[in-house]
């Protein structure tokens, strides 16, 4: 993965029509490598439906997404989606469906299980894992992919604190080998700790990308501002 | 009332004394029966997997046939069967009407539409649940099917189980295609039609007894298997 050139993503035009919804308006976004991103904006802005168009999951209606060269790519989302078999089988399944040879495959699966620190529950069924150990087998499942883009989707949203912590670290671990994360959450303190830059949606449309050392502070849009004012009445 | 009670009392003891007329009817009916549910199994599941995951046009034309196909008449099954297998038939050449191989042909496409309407709904809600974490992991439709069959392994087997229960207690299409001819194609529901008939009452509530302890120990088996899958799996 290290000696593979970076990718760019380019998303141009991007509209969504879910129903007589207009999920993305036209939305413009282009992702450089190396960037820890974070997705903001308020229910409903287009976040989730953001980040599986740019996944591939959603075809736009118009539109398209362009990477400068063939990636691979993962997505982890709220609700982990665990396979009636064991921890170490959730991640192989991954691996043999992407062609990766035995013993490659258990190598892989059993090097990202400890990575997540799972390797002792390794054999355990999926299904019966709390939820916060759940999320890690998905992330490791994702890792032992070795994706260029990892897509997030709200990873801790259901998770308690001590959780939220862990997955923190893994999500972190997983960018310093050079995957790029691209998530979305609402929790803020975890967007100021994960992020580096910001990208806020509002209506379908990106209103603004920053640093996101300066987002917090001083949002360029005005809607940006207004959502920091109701998240964070106090400043 | 006294004559019921007596009848009853000669029933229990032919099944305590495993009397060998009512043991080889029973054994030969739960063969013809595990086979057909196999045979149906193999086909419906499959099938019905991949109606659930399929994007094709027909598709909801095919459904409502299938649930259709839930109450197909048995009689004209057997009918159907019968007419195929018949010497001047198709499949006359096999020479297998009036043989056991004929019941489970019959008893095989009754058992099919069931596992493969109730096992298209199993799956339908499983790729609900699974659909965009498949897709994401890039697994085809195709290749989704064995991991959501293998997935609902356990709900599954309840409808296999179910699609058995079919068989062992189908009556109209295995007379026809079987007979009846006793120690060769006489099952439990053609010999109690017949006994019954014959006014032979203990024999028959024997056999009678017989079937419902064995669907009962069939149902319990999967609540059972259930439970513990749920325990064991999540």
């Amino acid at each position: 993965m290290a000696e593979r050139a970076p990718a760019t993503l380019h998303a141009r035009d991007l509209t969504v029509v879910l129903g007589n919804v207009r999920a993305l308006d036209g939305l413009d976004l282009t992702l450089e490598p190396g960037l820890r991103t974070v997705v903001l904006g308020a229910n409903g802005a287009g976040k989730s439906v953001l980040l599986r168009t740019l996944h591939g999951l959603i075809r736009p209606s118009w539109g398209k997404v362009t990477w400068s060269r063939p990636t691979r790519q993962a997505m982890v989302f709220q609700r982990p989606v665990m396979l009636r078999r064991s921890a170490l089988a959730n991640i192989t399944y991954a691996l043999a469906v992407n062609g990766v040879p035995e013993p490659e495959r258990t190598r892989r699966a059993a090097a990202a299980l400890t990575r997540v620190g799972l390797a002792a529950i390794a054999s355990r069924p999926a299904r019966v894992l709390s939820g916060g150990e759940q999320q890690r087998l998905a992330l490791a499942r994702a890792w032992a992919l070795e994706p260029d883009f990892l897509f997030l989707d709200e990873p801790t949203a259901s998770l308690d604190p001590g959780a939220t912590a862990e997955i923190e670290r893994v999500i972190a671990s997983i960018a310093s080998e050079g995957t790029r994360i691209v998530m979305t959450t609402h929790n803020l303190g975890q967007a100021r700790r994960l992020a580096d830059e910001i990208v806020f949606i509002h209506a379908g449309r990106a209103t603004e990308r920053t640093a996101a050392d300066r987002f917090f502070d001083q949002p360029a849009s005005k809607e940006a501002g207004l959502f920091l004012q109701g998240e964070l009445p106090w400043k | 009332m006294l004559e019921i009670f007596a009848s009853l009392g000669l029933a229990l003891e032919l099944i305590g004394g495993a009397d060998p007329t009512l043991l080889g009817i029973v054994v030969l009916s739960i063969e013809l029966s595990l086979v057909a549910a196999v045979a149906g199994a193999a086909i419906g599941l499959p099938l019905g997997a991949l109606i659930a995951v399929g994007r094709f046009p027909g598709r909801r034309s095919l459904i409502v046939l299938l649930n259709a196909l839930l109450g197909l008449p048995s009689v004209v099954v057997g009918l159907v069967v019968y007419l195929l297998l018949s010497r001047a038939g198709p499949l006359g050449s096999l020479g297998i009407l009036f043989t056991p191989a004929a019941i489970v042909v019959a008893q095989t496409l009754l058992v099919a539409p069931i596992v493969a309407a109730l096992a298209r709904q199993t799956a339908e809600d499983a790729w609900k649940d699974y659909e965009e974490q498949l897709t994401s992991l890039g697994v085809s439709r195709l290749r989704a099917v064995p991991t959501i069959l293998w997935d609902a392994r356990f709900s599954l087997l309840t409808v296999v189980l179910a699609g058995f229960g079919r068989a062992a207690s189908e009556v109209g299409a295995v007379m026809i295609v079987g007979g009846n001819i006793d120690g060769v194609t006489r099952v439990m529901t053609t010999a109690i039609a017949l006994e019954t008939s014959k006014g032979d009452l203990p024999l028959a509530l024997a056999l009678g007894l017989v079937l419902i302890a064995v669907v009962l120990a069939v149902n319990a088996g999967a609540y059972a298997i259930r439970e513990w899958s749920a325990r064991h799996h999540g």
